[in-house]
């Protein structure tokens, strides 16, 4: 299976229709593809250039320019270690190294029985915890030798699979709404507010806008939290 | 110090942060709703009066590139979530933890330009952030904070949240909207230079960052007099700085621009904490790896946006990295040029393979295959990259990721030149790994 | 970003506004190196420079296409409010006072960068490259760049070269990453089949999995890659440039006239590569053109005269006879004799000429000179009842290819452009995908161009002139709403609605100016025969609504056959004599000059082959015509070979119907012969000699000229430059055409036709295709570009081989031109008045429809059986398949399953044939490509017959 149907199908029509022009469903329309077959497929592919009007050509063009996008099979759980600059410095080279004795792979491959993938991966933004790693784009850090065979050995035997969905799937939340807005009251509603302005600027060019009045700020956490963020994943301890 | 309020982070580590409930607990939606019985303009001119500066890495004053806008029947307002330059996780941190403040401040911008759909874009790879702001959003949507007349002010926007899917570039404001048109994210040339004028499908649009967006509630709640009165000269208001590296705490910390240093940053105990294990600072990134490196000389520079940038560096996207003295400069400034040449785009030749040519020789210095005229090699092609090697960098390529390739090599190179030496030397690299094994 | 407006253009046909409105450029003044230059506000730094012979180098920038700012190759010193930097010259709009260096130490220091960087992954291989000796890279490293690389690294590595389709190969390690071929794909052609993948230095250039780069205009993408990338499967390894020699030509696969280097080594013809014409083909070429190249030389090409020998003092009917080959004396002794017997006891109406769409201008007119002169028959016809009625378009009024292409409308009838004028539908397209012209299509199914039509509207074969009426008549336009909606918008564009009455206040709105708005100016007409199904009735009907319904518009006939143009200009049709006259208006004037002409008119092809069966016409000349595969009724096509007495085929090529040859005898082909050509516009351009005929081959006029001579009397004409000078004299179309119009600068754009009297009085706004024209319209924009070198970075191959000192453009072939007596003097009252066409639509009531069975639509495709295609080993495998298409709904209907046989039955005949679901028809009709491979349609065909009507049924029945 790898072109849509049923709810995939209604799904990536409303993608679409989220959108001023089909083209620009290309990206999550790969992702529903991804989420449905793990890796982007051909059949997939000619299909989305079918819903968007592109030649198949032009889905590939543009997918294979995006890293998350793969056009050949990974395995279930695609393993991403980041190796730059704040991860370098708190031994992201030396984790990769490792991970990649560990599974057996060099970094590209995957695992025999199609389990994992290894990748090196660029910056993914969690630096307070590196070195780190992601798990189909889940977070997990700071890793070590330890703590990274903990993690895989978790995720074989499926006690991740709450925090970590299959490759491909990215929000487990879809979005169930169309669009609220009509175009023609958006174009209304936007030359009143012109119009509006427009009287406004002529009517009074004297009168200062009103300064607002300071309102109290919203309630602060303790001072003191590190400013980190949670972490979605229990695999690391 | 005097303690500064927390204007963005306020709600960063509280349990429910990002649920409606846990918001609506906290104030949340009361900025949208003052700002929705202002006029537009008044909106825009609080935004202005705060001088707030875009927090995306350019720093242009989101007041001033409100009012560039041009008219049009049709424009877009799109808020930029790619954050993927390296170090940098500011916005990581937002999205995930406090999504209804990136809706609400995106909603009172929208209601400030008058356009009728907003796009987040938001990085593919911040797998969690994407179904926080999916969720927070239906949330908003029935709360009717989004959507038709919302909170029966008559203004309706829409709102669509876009998951990249894993390209650096893209967080370049015109790949972005390539990108968001469902293309190849190839920046796109200048001129025209703003998408203010030419922007989403050819029409005006506006380009804001997460955390850019994310002040707007408290500004329009508080005042942008009360954003300005903090800082100094340009730099006013809080700001997020991402610290990572050797410190004992790494993490993001909002502190008053101007009014702390970096070596508040680092060292105080309710920031950085110090460098780990008691060693020294031996250099650090100021300002993201497409800046130049400071020594521990520049610690006391204040967190300004021009003084940073007189002192031949930039403040970029508020990601501080200190690197300690066990730290082998080349090896990092060779994995920082191994992320521009994956990065890459490939339309303009020097950056497509300069950057490829730089890393290659760098590679070959770190591995100890390097050669002494290597070292004049690599700064040559470097300034065929960027002519002149100066700073702010001069540009020959259609965006600025060329440009950000030399900086973090160039300035390496001019202030450890004998260990580029060293390493051709002694063929081979005289630092042994950092951090391995360091944690368990 | 939409394309930068189409240059060409006349004045008088933009828009709807009156001649001479448009906006005059704004003129402003630039500093290139200290020296000022005058440029056009807006222009492009790189084009304004150039011109005034300031060269920057560049690989990513094509003037004939989007400029992308990618190679950084073209980066100069442009000052700025703070001083000098370096820009891209080619993403630089030219401003009043604008201050530029191109040859400053930074310029220089960043060439010198650009180049090394490019060379990082550019495999040195160039000896063993196409492209080494001609190579854009090479030729700009050796004159901009470092002396030496100091890459030492190991580079990029992919398997090559890849196949990424039949005609072209893919380098990926060569790939400079241009974008070059990638924005010809998707932005000229509209074929976005191949595409970057990947990114940074590792973007590649790819197909999709098993999709091929099939494109009509692949073979371009190989001449604009700047390096060895692209390469052509049928030239690979060839020759080497520096032994190419070359000659500049026009193309006639087709009747566009796209102008092309016909380039040859060691005596053979091995590439031909697209000039630019800004009026015409602006450098590209179809790659049924581009790759023709291998006829000449394909193994069973003619070379000697053949005499069959089967069937004592005659041949036998089955058409099997074995011939033998004959001295050119024996043979056309041969032919000269049965002539003679058939004038003697049938008079001349027994001998009959079809053909001649092959020949140039000037075999043509020997031809027709030989034929109505001296033999006295009119029953001669250079089409074969695929095309449209000689007088119709010979009357019409012209259009020229720009005025089609800067129309505010243009009103395609019938065929698809891309199928009949390949580069035609290039030129359009980018003109409507630009957005000042729209398109209303009256077509039997979509054509290329369906999607950027403003209206596009279906008739059922047979309907199209009733559909055409109720768009230009607001007429009968059913009950359908979103029809009537459609015929609305139609009528609305193409200016037949009632104009509403200027608004009170606008002074502009004199009523005399108002009232010369007649209705249909600023619309051109494409019109082509759409089906071989049909008869030509439904367009020559059309054509007349149209034309009496909208006076201001403009016709540009779509001639797909060669230079059938010049044929019907010499008259090779029945009722023409040379020059668009009629034989009527010009019996008196050609019986002065030629001594006699035809006493009646004579029978069209139908007719020749007609009266051929029925054995009233005894001696058939093909020349180079293939009734067998060409006409639409395949048995009517047999009868007349096996009924004629004697057939004499002159050809290049062998064909279906030559079996039934009597004489064979052999003619030059393309690159092999001098003369002229004439296009469909109208336009006459030199078509140039490169190597010699095969062994015994002649010219066609030659051939005339012999046989006249056999016959005992005399063309009078030994060169082709005597039958120029003829034709000049005598054809009122030619009048004025001396040595002026081919020269110099203005040769490569040859000239338009009829050119009038006093270029400088002609009426803009009528008729006067010329003023289009640099000869006449001397504008800034004309002669300084016709003249213009040949840019080797827009089409590597042709100038770097000129200035490499092998033969140049202007080769032996041309001379001829440049010896003709100066332009002949013409008192106008002594040449007859050329064809105005007044067609009536025909009365009397089309067939009613069979509620059972589809209307048959039988299109001509680019590729199918003809010999053009055929005659090249990798053209042949592209042809069309006779297959069966039909809306999927209809196969429903029917219970067929695509892919699937089905008999298809017409009245007179049956074929089985493979059923293809096909999207771009309606329902209720079936189509099967005319000359496909597999099964010939024309036998389903009935000549004559209004429409054709078909069954379809299951095969798997009858089994
Ligand atoms: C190579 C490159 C990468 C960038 N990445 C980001 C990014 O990830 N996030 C971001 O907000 N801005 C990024 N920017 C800056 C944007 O182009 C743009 O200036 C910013 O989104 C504008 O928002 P602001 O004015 O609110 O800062 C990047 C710029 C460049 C040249
Ligand atoms: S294949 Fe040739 S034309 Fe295409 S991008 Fe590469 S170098 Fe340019
Ligand atoms: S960038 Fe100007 S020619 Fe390529």
């Amino acid at each position: 299976m790898s072109r849509f149907t049923g709810d995939s199908l209604a799904y990536a029509r409303r993608l679409v229709s989220l959108y001023p022009q089909r083209r620009s469903a290309l990206i999550p329309l790969c992702h529903l593809a991804q989420a449905q077959d793990g890796w982007l497929t051909s059949d997939a592919m000619e299909h989305i250039a079918e819903l968007l009007g592109l030649e198949p050509a032009e889905v590939l063009g543009t997918a294979s320019f995006y890293d998350m996008l793969h056009t050949e099979p990974v395995g279930r759980y695609l393993i991403g270690i980041c190796t730059n600059i704040a991860c370098l410095l708190e031994g992201g080279m030396e984790l990769l190294e490792h991970a990649a004795k560990r599974l057996g792979v060099h970094p590209g491959g995957t695992t025999g029985d199609g389990v994992f993938t290894l990748e090196e991966v660029e910056c993914v933004a969690a630096c307070n915890r590196a070195p780190c790693a992601t798990v189909n784009w889940r977070f997990f850090g700071p890793l070590g030798a330890d703590s990274f065979d903990r993690l895989v050995d978790d995720l074989a035997a499926g006690r991740l699979d709450q925090d970590v969905p299959r490759h491909g799937v990215l929000s487990r939340t879809v979005r169930r709404r169309g669009l609220d807005v009509a175009p023609e009251d958006v174009a209304a509603e936007r030359e009143r507010s012109d119009r509006e302005k427009a009287s406004r600027l002529a009517a009074s060019a004297t009168e200062a806008p009103k300064a607002a009045t300071a309102g109290t700020p919203g309630a602060q956490a303790p001072k003191g939290s590190s400013g980190g963020h949670p972490q979605p994943g229990k695999g690391s301890k | 110090m005097s303690e500064p309020p927390r204007i963005v982070t306020s709600r960063i580590g509280s349990e429910g942060s990002h649920t409606l409930d846990g918001y609506l607990a906290s104030g949340g939606y009361e900025g949208l709703r003052k700002a929705l019985s202002m006029t537009p303009e008044a909106v825009h001119a609080q935004v202005s009066q705060a001088n707030l500066l875009g927090r995306g890495g350019a720093g242009f004053e989101a007041g001033r590139k409100w009012a560039m806008l041009a008219p049009g029947a049709v424009r877009y307002l799109v808020v930029n979530g790619d954050e993927s330059e390296p170090a940098t996780f500011k916005d990581h941190m937002l999205i995930e933890s406090d999504p209804h403040q990136l809706i609400e401040g995106t909603l009172i911008a929208a209601y400030a330009l008058g356009v009728a759909r907003a796009f987040i874009y938001i990085r593919g790879e911040f797998a969690l952030g994407i179904e926080r702001v999916e969720n927070a959003l239906e949330e908003a949507y029935q709360y009717g904070a989004v959507g038709r007349d919302m909170l029966g002010s008559g203004f309706s926007v829409d709102v669509v949240v876009h998951p990249g899917a894993g390209a650096y570039i893209c967080g370049e404001e015109t790949a972005l909207l390539e990108s968001l048109e469902g293309k190849r994210g190839f920046p796109r040339i200048k001129p025209p230079y703003f998408p203010a004028v030419i922007g989403l499908y050819g029409v005006p649009t506006i380009v804001n960052n997460v955390e850019t967006m994310s002040n707007l509630p408290w500004i329009v709640l508080n005042g942008g007099d009360q954003f300005s009165a903090l800082g100094q000269g340009r730099s006013t208001g809080t700001r997020i700085f991402a610290l990572s590296g050797h410190v004992n705490r790494p993490g993001n910390y909002e502190v008053e621009m101007f009014k702390t240093t970096f070596r508040d940053l680092v060292c105080s105990p309710s920031l950085g904490g110090g460098v780990r294990d008691g060693r020294q600072v031996k250099a650090f990134i100021p300002g993201g790896v497409s800046s130049p490196w400071f020594g521990p000389d520049q610690l006391d520079m204040p967190l300004g946006q021009d003084e940073v940038g007189k002192a031949g560096s930039m403040l970029g996207s508020g990601a501080v990295t200190v690197m300690d003295d066990r730290t082998c400069v080349v090896r990092a400034a060779w994995r920082i040029s191994k992320f521009f040449w994956r990065e890459s785009c490939g339309q303009c030749t020097p950056c497509r393979e300069g950057s490829g040519w730089v890393e290659k020789i760098m590679r070959r210095i770190e591995s100890g295959e390097g050669r002494e005229e290597d070292i004049d090699l690599l700064l040559d092609a470097c300034d065929n990259i960027s002519p002149g090697l100066r700073w702010p960098p001069a540009q020959t390529t259609i965006c600025v990721l060329g440009p950000s390739i030399p900086p973090s090599i160039v300035s390496g190179v001019q202030r450890f030149r004998d260990e580029y030496l060293m390493h051709v030397k002694e063929k081979g690299c005289p630092f042994p790994l950092t951090g391995a094994g360091a944690r368990p | 970003m939409p394309l930068p407006p189409d240059r060409g253009g006349s004045a008088a046909m933009s828009g709807t506004e009156p001649a001479g409105a448009r906006a005059p450029v704004e003129r402003v003044s630039i500093t290139v190196d200290g020296r000022q230059l005058r440029a056009s506000k807006g222009e492009l730094l790189i084009a304004a420079a150039e011109r005034e012979g300031v060269y920057i180098p560049r690989f990513c920038y094509h003037p004939r296409m989007r400029e992308v700012g990618m190679c950084r190759m073209c980066l100069v010193e442009v000052k700025g409010p703070r001083g000098f930097s370096l820009q891209p010259a080619c993403f630089q709009h030219v401003a009043e006072g604008m201050e530029v260096v191109t040859g400053s130490p930074a310029v220089k220091k960043a060439q010198d960068g650009v180049l090394e960087f490019l060379l990082v992954n550019h495999p040195l291989d160039c000896p063993v490259c196409d492209k080494g000796g001609e190579c854009p890279l090479q030729d700009q490293t050796l004159t901009y760049g470092p002396g030496e690389s100091r890459f030492v690294e190991e580079k990029r590595h992919w398997a090559k070269p890849i196949a990424i389709s039949r005609l072209v190969d893919l380098d990926r390690e060569r790939c400079i990453q241009c974008d070059r071929c990638t924005r010809f794909a998707k932005e000229v052609a509209g074929d976005p089949f191949i595409t970057f993948l990947g990114r940074g230095d590792h973007t590649e250039i790819s197909t999709f999995p098993d999709r091929p780069f099939s494109s009509y205009f692949s073979g371009n993408t190989v001449q604009i890659c700047p390096v060895g990338a692209l390469t052509s499967a049928a030239y690979r390894f060839k020759a080497r440039p520096w032994d190419l020699e070359q000659v500049e030509s026009t193309c006639t696969t087709c009747g566009f006239g796209c102008r092309m280097a016909v380039q040859s080594s060691s005596g053979r013809l091995v590439r031909y590569l697209g000039i630019d014409v800004d009026p015409v083909n602006q450098g590209w070429l179809c790659d049924k053109g581009r790759f023709g190249f291998e006829a000449a030389a394909a193994p069973d090409r003619r070379t000697q005269p053949l005499v069959r020998i089967s069937g004592e003092g005659g041949r036998g009917t089955t058409g099997t006879g074995a011939t033998e080959p004959r001295s050119w004396r024996q043979a056309l002794e041969l032919v000269a004799g049965r002539c003679n017997e058939a004038l003697a006891s049938r008079g001349p109406a027994s001998i009959a000429v079809v053909g001649g769409s092959r020949l140039a201008n000037e075999d043509a007119y020997a031809w027709a000179k030989l034929a109505k002169g001296v033999i006295g028959t009119d029953s001669v016809d250079a089409q074969l009842d695929d095309g449209m009625p000689a007088e119709m378009v010979q009357g019409l009024p012209r259009a020229t290819i720009d005025d089609a292409c800067n129309a505010s409308t243009v009103l395609l009838l019938g065929a698809d452009p891309r199928e009949e004028l390949p580069v035609l539908f290039l030129r359009l397209r980018r003109s409507l995908a630009g957005g000042s012209t729209k398109l209303v299509e009256c077509v039997p199914a979509a054509t290329s161009l369906t999607q950027l039509a403003s209206v596009s509207l279906r008739y059922l074969p047979g309907e199209m002139a009733s559909t055409v009426s109720a768009m230009v008549g607001g007429k009968g336009a059913g009950s359908d709403p979103d029809r009537r909606s459609q015929l609305e918008a139609a009528s609305v564009l193409l200016g037949a609605a009632p104009q509403s009455p200027p608004s009170a206040g606008d002074a502009r709105e004199a009523p005399e100016q108002a009232g010369e708005l007649m209705p249909g100016t600023g619309v051109v007409v494409l019109i082509g025969r759409p089906s071989l199904a049909e008869s030509s009735r439904g367009i020559t009907d059309s054509a007349a609504i149209v034309a009496a319904a909208l006076p201001g518009a403009r016709f540009l006939p779509m001639l797909r056959r060669a230079n059938l143009q010049g044929a019907l200009d010499a008259g090779l049709a029945p009722g023409l004599l040379p020059g668009r006259v009629g034989l009527g208006a010009g019996r008196e004037h050609y019986e002065k000059v030629w001594g006699a002409v035809p006493a009646a008119r004579g029978l069209d092809t139908a007719g020749i082959l007609a009266g051929a069966a029925a054995g009233t016409v005894e001696v058939l000349f093909l020349l180079g015509a293939d009734p067998l595969s060409d006409f639409p009724d395949q048995d009517m096509a047999r009868a007349a070979l096996e009924g004629a007495r004697f057939v004499v085929t002159v050809e290049t090529h062998p064909s279906a119907s030559s079996a039934f040859a009597d004489v064979v005898l052999p003619a030059a082909g393309y690159g092999e012969r001098a003369g002229t050509t004439t296009s469909t516009e109208s336009r006459i351009t030199a078509l140039g000699q490169k190597v010699v005929p095969p062994s015994l081959a002649w010219p066609d006029w030659m051939i005339a000229a012999e046989l006249c001579d056999a016959l005992g009397s005399d063309l009078g004409f030994e060169s082709l430059s005597e039958i120029w000078s003829e034709m000049v004299d005598v054809s009122p179309l030619h009048r004025g055409l001396g040595i002026d119009p081919f020269d110099s600068g203005n040769r490569r754009w040859g000239v338009l036709v009829p050119v009038p009297a006093d270029p400088q009085s002609a009426d803009p706004q009528s008729a006067d295709p010329v003023s289009a024209d640099p000869v006449s319209a001397a504008g800034e924009r004309g002669g300084a570009e016709a003249g213009k070198p040949i840019d080797p970075m827009a089409v590597p191959g042709i100038g770097s081989v000129e200035t490499q000192g092998s033969a140049s453009m202007a080769g032996s072939a041309r001379s001829w031109l440049d010896q003709l007596p100066a332009g002949i003097a013409h008192s106008d009252g002594r040449l007859p008045p050329m064809l105005c066409w007044n067609g009536e639509p025909s009365s009397g009531p089309m067939p009613k429809r069979d509620g059972y069975a589809l209307r048959l639509i039988a299109p001509h495709r680019l590729y199918d059986q003809g010999t053009g295609v055929q005659a090249c080993a990798a053209l042949a495998p592209l042809s069309c398949r006779a297959q069966v298409h039909v809306n999927q709904a209809e196969l429903d209907a029917l219970g067929v399953p695509a892919g699937g046989a089905v008999l298809v039955t017409s009245a007179k005949g049956r074929l089985e044939l493979v059923a293809v679901a096909d999207p771009a028809l309606p329902r209720s009709v079936a189509m099967v490509p005319f000359n496909g491979s597999g099964a010939a349609v024309s036998q389903l065909i009935a000549a004559g017959s209004e429409v054709t009507e078909v069954r379809i049924e299951n095969s798997r029945g009858s089994r």
